[in-house]
Parts: C-alpha cells; sequence; structure tokens
C-alpha cells in the first residue's frame, strides 16, 4: 500500500517534471519509478518514517499557520535588526510528540521562523536559541508544539 | 490585465530585495554565531518566498510554475536543516551563545 503511494507521488513528480508526453519518454518514466520504489523497498526505508502520510489530511491548515507565523516573525526580526535590540537568550522546552518524523517537524518549525533556532536537541528536550525575549515566549507558550501535535494526530 | 501582474511581481520583488537587505545587515550587525543564523535565516524564508512568488506571478498557470514552487517547498525543507547544523556544530565546539541563559542548558 505504502509502495503503491510512493510510487504515483514519484510518478506524478516525474511528469510535472519533464512536461514530455510522449510513449517512450512515458515509459521510461514509469520504469525509473518502479525501480525506485524496488530499491526502497529493499533497503526497508518505506516505513511510517520514509513517508509519512498520517500527516497529509491536517497538512494544509498547518501550513497555512505556519507561513502566517514565519511572516509575522519575518517582520520582528526585520525591526529587530534595525532596532539594534538584541537580547539573546538560551532555554530548553520540552517537545510532547511521539513520533521521530513530528518531532523533527516541530524542531525544523522553530528553526524556519525566523528569530528562534533550534541548536541541540536530545531525545525530546530541545534547546532554543531566541533572539529577543517576544521570540523565546513564543515558544514559550507550548502553541506550536500542541499544533505539531495535532498534525501528528497519535493523540 | 499585465499591468496589474507587473506592478504585483515589483511589489513582491521590493519585499524580497529588501529582507534580503536587512537580513545581509543583520549578517555583520550582529553578535555573535547563533544570532546571525536568524539573520540568514530571514533571508532563506522571507526572500526567497517573495521572490518565487513575484516569478509565479510573471508564469502564470504552466509547468514552470510548478518547478518553481518546487523549488521553494525544497528550500523550505532544506534551509532549517543547514540552520540546525551550523548552530549545532558551534554548540559542540562549546561555543557558548552571548545573552542570558534561562534554566539549566543541555
Amino acid at each position: 500500500m505504502k509502495s503503491l503511494i510512493l510510487f504515483l507521488i514519484l510518478l506524478t513528480l516525474w511528469l510535472l517534471m519533464s512536461g514530455h508526453y510522449s510513449i517512450l519518454i512515458i515509459s521510461l518514466g514509469i520504469f525509473s519509478c518502479a525501480f525506485c520504489v524496488y530499491v526502497a523497498k529493499r533497503g526497508k526505508l518505506i516505513d511510517d518514517e520514509g513517508l509519512p502520510i498520517f500527516f497529509i489530511p491536517r497538512l494544509l491548515n498547518y501550513l497555512i499557520w505556519l507561513f502566517k507565523e514565519i511572516l509575522k516573525s519575518n517582520l520582528s526580526t526585520a525591526k529587530v535588526i534595525i532596532n539594534g535590540k538584541v537580547e539573546p537568550e538560551t532555554f530548553t522546552v520540552k517537545a510532547s510528540q511521539v513520533t521521530d518524523v513530528a518531532k523533527v517537524t516541530y524542531a525544523n518549525s522553530i528553526t524556519l521562523t525566523p528569530g528562534t533556532v533550534t541548536t541541540k536537541m536530545q531525545k525530546d528536550v530541545f534547546e532554543v536559541h531566541a533572539l529577543n525575549s517576544d521570540f523565546g515566549n513564543d515558544v514559550r507558550t507550548n502553541e506550536m508544539d500542541n499544533k505539531v501535535t495535532w498534525l501528528e494526530g497519535k493523540k | 490585465m499585465e499591468l496589474i501582474l507587473d506592478i504585483f511581481t515589483g511589489i513582491c520583488f521590493f519585499i524580497g530585495s529588501l529582507s534580503i537587505i536587512i537580513g545581509a545587515c543583520g549578517l555583520i550587525k550582529l553578535p555573535d554565531v547563533f544570532s546571525r543564523i536568524h539573520a540568514a535565516g530571514m533571508i532563506d524564508t522571507g526572500g526567497t518566498a517573495f521572490f518565487i512568488l513575484g516569478m509565479v506571478f510573471q508564469t502564470g498557470w504552466s509547468l514552470i510554475t510548478v518547478k518553481l514552487i518546487l523549488i521553494g517547498v525544497f528550500i523550505f525543507f532544506t534551509s532549517p536543516v543547514t540552520s540546525h547544523v551550523t548552530a549545532n556544530l558551534a554548540r559542540q565546539k562549546n561555543i557558548l551563545p552571548v545573552g542570558k541563559k534561562i534554566g539549566k542548558i543541555l
């Protein structure tokens, strides 16, 4: 089942990237996608971590929220750089996700919003560096943590 | 119609280049490695996102739009990884960030 989904994703990507729709090219595409799926299956890469399909139903909602956050914090980072009011702080937060993929998604989301960077992680504790106490408070309210846990949908 | 699209492209390019210039200033101005990563992250997200949006207005609906969006998606997935690797390497070399530390850090 998962191999079929991976095959369809790869084939869609091939069709979108190539732009040539003759029978030869498409059959070559199908052949190479099937070969990739075979190699991935042999290497036991097709599991929840390699292909996190449990994200998909709530992904769009989460991405819209994330883009909004990125835009907001881009604006405040620009303000901080222009004002020069830099008071960096380092602290730890706890991640409440179950799977490793969701933890990585949370850490990546923290890093992706300018103003906060995940510098280290140990099991479920992240060390976060923030440019300002405002950015730090944004992470410490655990709003993003709750959103990613909701995106994971395992609790 | 084309004029409106051109104006939108211009606005997007303006915002994108503004955020890249501010990010570049931040790279020079901010005090240490960890703070400078924030400025680089601003270039990665704000700059590229607005530039790609501006180019999407020019191409309209075609395969090139899909490719542009894919470029954006891949930058979106890879840029936090590079930021994290830079920060993590600095921490492994025992460079401590300036500023206050709240609680016990790892």
